[in-house]
């Protein structure tokens, strides 16, 4: 066997080391979240409609925090994919190379912005807009919390489709426009299909972005705990819950063990997006 | 010549400052195979290119000269780009298929070319069958095309370039990427559709320019030194040049 440098041997513990902090993060997770349990069924506590921790007796059911988590993550898609989608297609097949070096380093920048920055942008600017154009009490809205969120997930999904519609080979265009067929159908019938299954792993990356952020949605999703009936109203999902309670829960209360579970359950449902996004990368669905 | 399909008149071509075509004159008669030969580099795929106004698609281009087909000119201003394309069809030196099912691969031109739905399940077999595919596919034309053989993929995109009843194909070395056994298939395909096409085949390769085709163009350094009846050219070449190149001298 080949002799292996001390080198070799501190960069394998360097990979090792982020499998071994994945591991702790996930255990952890689970040690202080799963005694939640022991007074809450799991099924009352996904399904339960009422999160009320701080009553006495408290109540902890998470429903509508999933269910505001669910409906910010959809209606930041809803802006994101077709603007994405759209962008990266623009960028590869139709911009002037000049246009896209415009375009690339702003994505880059509106990547690199903190979320603090983005909430804050969302509270001062965008809520009072909101409030204003639907006449509404609050303009700190799932609607808000939606459209900003899809902002932020927007560089991940245009770099990572763009990436995927450059590396379809020019021979298959060629071989489209042979055909007789417009730049148009080139797209819509070759490029897209082709690209398929990178531009799905885009979007599920991007709405794995969306699901996991949390400074920005607890800056302006406005916090209810209620079951959520629209998009112009006041919601409180999953992270900007842990975020904004974490603080005041005594350590080892249930309050404390329940935020753990919820932890928990957003930690597998990003798993569980990003198992989703390899799957399909490699499978070139 | 009276039945001229093609006729190209003082065709300069230049990428940038290079120019890559001088002074190209050629008349092609309907339903023969013309073969380009030349050294590589010396501009065969960029004069197929022109004909179909492929090299569109290339930034820098400046073209100039005449290319006439069926008495119209393909680079007057007004001229359907994609309805010239439908009209000449091409097969590229590397198979390109679709990344689509074998079904979907001949379905696609026609689609594009608005054939009424109920009639592309007909015109796929037949031009499986024209292409000499249709018994090694029948079973499983809904798999993908990326799974067959590259000289399978090769007759593939033929048969998707005939299924929109083109009427001249452009070939670019269709067999280099092939075996003798593909090479040898494509050659028969060549001489059954020279009855409906009218075929310009690049080739390097001497002895299938002379078993396939009726003319031959020698293309050095962008400019013809030689064009005429194949066997003429195998035979008796005028030029010392295309003389040196088909005895292999240099190439
Ligand atoms: N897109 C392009 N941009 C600039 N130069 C090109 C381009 N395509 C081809 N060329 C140049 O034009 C010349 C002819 O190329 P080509 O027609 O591909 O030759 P052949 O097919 O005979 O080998 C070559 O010198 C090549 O480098
Ligand atoms: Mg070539």
């Amino acid at each position: 066997m080949k002799k292996r440098k001390p080198i070799e041997y501190l960069l394998l513990s360097c990979a090792l080391l982020s499998i071994i902090f994945l591991f702790a993060i996930a255990v952890s997770l689970f040690k202080e979240g799963l005694p939640i349990f022991k007074v809450v069924s799991p099924v009352k506590f996904i399904f339960g409609s009422h999160w009320y921790p701080a009553h006495d007796p408290p109540e902890f059911g998470i429903l509508p925090l999933i269910l505001a988590s669910l409906l910010i993550t959809i209606g930041a898609l809803i802006v994101a994919v077709p603007l994405g989608i759209g962008s990266a297609i623009y960028m590869t097949e139709l911009a002037h190379p000049k246009i896209k070096e415009i375009i690339k380093p702003v994505l880059e920048l509106l990547a690199s912005i903190p979320s603090v920055i983005y909430g804050f942008f969302g509270m001062v600017i965008f809520a009072p807009f909101i409030q204003r154009i639907f006449n509404i009490p609050t303009g700190l809205t799932a609607l808000t919390a939606s459209i900003l969120l899809g902002i932020m997930a927007l560089p991940t999904i245009i770099s990572i489709a763009e990436d995927s519609i450059t590396s379809i080979p020019s021979s298959i265009r060629e071989a489209s426009y042979a055909l007789g067929a417009t730049k148009w159908e080139t797209i819509i019938q070759t490029i897209i299909p082709a690209a398929r299954s990178g531009i799905l792993t885009a979007i599920i990356l991007g709405m794995s972005r969306a699901i996991g952020e949390t400074m920005t949605v607890l800056m302006i999703a406005g916090g209810a705990a209620v079951i959520p009936k629209s998009f112009l109203q006041p919601v409180r999902p999953m992270t900007a819950t842990i975020a904004a309670e974490m603080g005041e829960s005594p350590m080892g209360s249930l309050h404390f063990h329940a935020l753990f579970a919820i932890a928990a359950i957003l930690f597998l449902i990003t798993l569980g997006f990003n198992i989703l996004a390899n799957h399909i990368k490699e499978k070139r669905i | 010549m009276v039945n001229t399909k093609i006729f190209i008149k003082n065709l300069n071509l230049w990428f940038g400052k290079k120019q890559v075509l001088v002074d190209v004159n050629m008349n092609i008669a309907k339903k023969t195979v013309t073969a380009i030969m030349g050294p590589s580099g010396c501009g065969k795929s960029t004069f197929l290119r022109c004909l179909n106004r492929m090299n569109d698609l290339t930034d820098g281009v400046k073209i100039t000269g005449e290319i006439t087909i069926d008495n119209k000119k393909i680079y007057e201003n007004g001229t359907d780009v994609p309805t010239l394309r439908r009209k000449v069809g091409m097969v590229f030196q590397r198979p390109n298929p679709f990344p689509k099912s074998i079904y979907d691969n001949i379905a696609y031109g026609l689609r594009i070319n608005k054939v009424s739905r109920n009639k592309i399940p007909e015109i796929v077999e037949k031009s499986l069958e024209a292409a000499a595919l249709w018994t090694e596919v029948k079973d499983r034309l809904h798999e993908s095309a990326m799974e067959l053989s590259g000289g399978q993929q090769q007759r593939l995109c033929i048969a998707r370039a005939i299924a929109i009843e083109p009427e001249v194909i452009l070939m670019d070395e269709p067999c280099s990427s092939l075996d003798p056994a593909g090479m040898f298939k494509i050659e028969d395909l060549i001489e059954k559709l020279k009855e409906e096409y009218t075929i310009i085949v690049v080739t390097h390769n001497m002895q299938q320019a002379a078993r396939i085709s009726n003319f031959t163009a020698f293309l050095y350094l962008g400019r013809v030194m030689e064009f005429g009846d194949t066997n003429q050219i195998f035979t008796k070449p005028k030029e010392k040049l295309t003389e040196n190149y088909i005895s292999g001298k240099f190439g």
